[in-house]
């Protein structure tokens, strides 16, 4: 059931209690979605600051790692080759279920001046080299408009930060769960009341209203709320939800009509002491993945997690105790969609000479052909389409059947 | 429809006060705008020639840091840059707190939305270092002083002014076939940026006559733009690129390239048809509507067209136009114009602002503004802030407004006047039966504040 028709109609009988009449009222009758497209779920998680995908996931079985990463043992095996960071020790039993993928030694297609900006519109765009900083819309929005039946609320954008992956013609809901209200009964009674004769601001209000009192993230609701907690509250909004909170919103919209969820993450730009800065960013994501598996029940089994990030990191441990802008790195699925428990990998080595330019990852495969092909598993969207449409100038290759 | 001094103040000014009353007539309106900046001299904000000291300060300390002999010293600069930095900061923090108190307090507040209107066209957004804080200097200094003259000089005191030439790479660029530029060889070339920008943001407009050839052309004659932390906007001869170059039908530049070659450019462009269009439109829709009546659109062109770019002339037509006082709803105000219009109806003034807090000021009005959408030194690029209602209300934006709404006047004032009173204060003629209704059965000061700050009567103009 739609929760925008729930709240409609809990508004018209507050009105009611309010005691004005509403009998001719637009908002009498209900707005009805049609069905979301499909049943599958995707959520999009943008790890910003670039992934060290050799950290997250190191090639213990290859003889060159030791002398590039000296702190490798920490990891524990994953499948015989590969190891696992500790700090995704959480998604273990994910592992055992079969429910947590990686691919390894992928890129975007960005190569070479290793910025950050452009790295990330390139894969936010989910084009090619040759139209950097040209595309103006965001490959999950170009999906959407693709979607048969997409509605308003059939892709999410979770959090604060306006995200290219997102932008374009199609429309997509955006609301950050520390966004939530914090109104007495009365006020917000009140407020619709006076928003009811401006549809833009009275369908922001329902919708703002409807989305904090589903949000699990706010403890305190109103009475008891003054001035000083809310401009601190709003201080701290500022800085951004947690990602479970932010995992959890979107884990209780995709239980409902919505059908693609996307936020970022970010703190992975680790230049020093990765040792210590890295746990903590990979801990975010462990939370992020908990939290949607716990918070999706029976919906996980229909869903697919996907994490990506702007490039990899240099092979090499640089003279902080970090790793410098690379370019192949890791990506990460989960979700109960996905086939088995596997690293999708064409393993390209670590000796110097395996190296791209002598210092990173080489990318042995564009990561959006692996998107692609969850894409059209999830969704049905044909190849002529990806490789055009959604992320141009694909070479979308043979199909890793990552998911089920 | 004729003029109506309510309307002036809310759709043409900073809102209504409890303090100030309202202008009598466009006549008024045009005499208070045309007539000396009394807010500049009460409520000061450093202009960029004021602010560039520390620029070079910061400038002379970065180099130590990276270059100083010892790491003692390296890490001695590295202290300072971050204390001149929180500084710079706190400092600027301040100067946005004299931005919101002149909306509060003008008797002219078509002056402060013309600024604001112009700052955003000419959009310039500083990156690194203090770069950021040097926005609002910008906008003291290139806009301020420009908004009621000819066209073509804020023109000039934007697109080259240091901000906007560092911003749109401008400083970049130089000639293939200049002094530099052939000493340089393949390293050095031509950065269409600000050319770009200008013909499509600044001037012409996306839908101008433009090419290109155009765009490149224009990228030529702008070569020699740059600046020094120094001395401000330099004009390097030496970077320049020799002419001729045919712009839109036109050539200009020579051999010898001159600053007069751009200035001419400028000129052209300033006073071109298609630029003449494009303010109007601008004007319009920002004032008044998002479709705004073509009529009042045509007569605006046709004056600016007629009088070479007078922008007083330009807006005196707006106001005379019937289509300018038609009845709401009109726009929704931007979170920056709803703030100081909230500040203005609670007869805020320079004792409640905690313009030497930093940090009462990121809570008060930088957090939220960044939350309502409007991260005012962060602009989302050249083409500056949204201009459609449904880009600022949004569910997640609008609870930002509300939550404002409902805390800051508190926080600010500490005593509140009564709903009911204040109703009539912030909304006058404009106030809606729901409005009154909510400020009376509200269950707190606070919130029939925020209620009515919250109310469609008052976020549109």
């Amino acid at each position: 059931m739609s929760s925008n028709i729930l709240s409609r109609r809990h508004f018209l009988t507050r009105s009611a209690a309010l005691g004005c009449s509403l009998a001719a009222s637009p908002l009498i009758t209900p707005v009805t979605f049609a069905s979301a497209p499909g049943d599958g779920r995707l959520v999009v998680i943008v790890l910003r600051g670039g992934l060290d995908g050799l950290d997250l996931l190191p090639p213990l079985g290859d003889k060159g790692l030791t002398a590039l990463r000296p702190d490798v043992d920490l990891a524990t095996d994953l499948n015989g080759f590969f190891g696992l960071h500790p700090a995704m020790s959480p998604l273990r039993p994910l592992w055992a279920k079969g429910h947590l993928a990686f691919a390894h030694a992928v890129s975007t297609p960005y190569r070479d001046k290793r910025s950050h900006f452009d790295g990330q519109d390139l894969l936010e765009a989910g084009t090619g080299m040759d139209s950097i900083g040209q595309t103006e819309t965001g490959w999950l929005n170009r999906l959407v408009a693709q979607l048969p039946g997409a509605q308003s609320h059939t892709a999410y954008a979770i959090g604060r930060s306006d995200m290219l992956l997102t932008r374009g013609a199609a429309d997509v809901a955006n609301w950050s769960p520390d966004a939530a209200l914090t109104l007495s009964p009365q006020a917000e009674l009140l407020l619709e009341r006076m928003m009811h004769d401006d549809p833009l601001f009275r369908d922001a209000t329902a919708e703002a209203i409807n989305l904090s009192q589903s949000s699990i993230s706010l403890g305190a609701i109103a009475d008891e709320v003054d001035s000083a907690d809310m401009m601190n509250a709003m201080m701290a909004a500022k800085v951004g939800a947690r990602p479970d909170a932010i995992a959890s919103f979107a884990a209780q919209r995709l239980r409902e009509d919505t059908r693609i969820a996307a936020f970022s993450l970010s703190g992975f730009d680790t230049h020093a002491n990765q040792s210590r800065s890295l746990p903590k960013a990979l801990d975010r994501l462990a939370q992020a993945v908990t939290t949607l598996h716990t918070d999706l029940g029976p919906v996980w089994d229909k869903t697919t997690v996907v994490a990506v990030t702007e490039f990899g990191r240099t092979a090499r441990i640089n003279g902080t105790g970090g790793t410098d802008h690379g370019t192949a790195g890791a990506m990460i699925m989960a979700g109960g969609a996905l086939a088995r428990a596997q690293v999708v990998s064409d393993w390209p080595g670590l000796d110097e000479a395996d190296l791209y330019q002598r210092r990173d990852l080489r990318p042995t495969r564009d990561v959006r052909a692996h998107l692609a092909w969850v894409l059209h598993a999830i969704f049905g969207v044909n190849q002529s389409t990806l490789d055009t449409e959604i992320f141009p100038g694909l070479d979308i290759g043979t199909d890793p059947r990552l998911i089920a | 429809m004729p003029f109506h001094p309510e309307r002036a103040e809310i759709r043409f000014g900073c809102g209504l006060s409890p303090r100030v009353p309202p202008p009598t007539s466009v006549d008024d309106m045009m005499a208070r705008l045309t007539g000396p900046d009394l807010m500049a001299s009460a409520l000061p904000i450093p202009d960029f020639d004021a602010y560039r000291p520390r620029m070079s300060k910061v400038h002379a300390i970065k180099k130590v840091q990276k270059a100083g002999k010892t790491k003692k010293e390296r890490k001695a600069a590295l202290k300072t840059y971050r204390k001149l930095r929180r500084a710079t900061r706190d400092d600027a923090a301040g100067w946005l707190g004299q931005m919101m108190l002149r909306r509060a307090m003008t008797e002219d507040g078509l002056r402060e939305r013309l600024v604001s209107f112009w700052a955003d066209h000419f959009t310039a957004r500083g990156n690194g270092r203090i770069w950021p804080q040097g926005q609002l200097p910008y906008i003291e200094q290139a806009i301020r002083p420009n908004i009621s003259g000819r066209f073509s000089d804020l023109l000039r005191a934007a697109a080259l002014h240091p901000l906007m030439v560092k911003y749109l790479d401008q400083s970049k660029s130089i000639g293939p076939h200049s002094v530099t530029g052939k000493k340089r060889g393949k390293g050095a070339g031509l950065n269409e940026n600000l050319a770009r920008e200008m013909l499509e943001l600044h001037t012409l407009g996306v839908d101008g006559p433009y090419s290109q050839d155009d765009v490149q052309a224009l990228a030529r004659l702008l070569t020699g733009v740059t600046f020094k932390l120094k001395h401000g906007f330099v004009y390097s001869q030496k970077q320049a690129e020799p002419g001729p170059h045919v712009l839109l039908g036109h050539s200009l530049g020579g051999k010898k390239p001159t600053l007069a070659h751009i200035h001419n450019t400028l000129d052209m462009l300033a006073t071109h048809p298609a630029t003449a269009r494009h303010i109007a439109r601008k004007l319009a829709m920002h004032f008044v509507s998002d479709q705004p009546d073509p009529t009042m659109v045509a007569a605006m062109t046709t004056r600016f067209t007629d009088t070479g770019g007078d922008l007083a002339a330009v807006i005196r037509t707006m106001l005379e136009h019937p289509a300018a006082w038609q009845d709401g709803p009109g726009n929704v105000k931007r979170p920056v114009d709803f703030v100081g219009s909230a500040l203005r109806a609670l007869d805020v003034v320079p004792k409640h602002v905690p313009t030497g807090n930093a940090k009462d000021m990121q809570a008060l009005f930088i957090a939220p503004l960044t939350l309502m959408g409007q991260p005012l030194e962060a602009p989302p690029g050249p083409d500056g802030w949204p201009e459609a209602d449904a880009d600022w209300i949004t569910p997640q934006r609008l609870a930002a407004r509300l939550q404002w709404a409902m805390a800051a006047p508190f926080q600010l004032r500490k005593t509140l006047p009564r709903p009911e009173k204040f109703a009539q204060t912030a909304l006058g003629s404009t106030l809606t039966e729901p409005v009154r209704f909510a400020a009376a059965a509200a269950e707190t000061r606070a919130e029939g504040i925020g209620l009515i700050l919250a109310s469609p009567a008052f976020q549109r103009v």
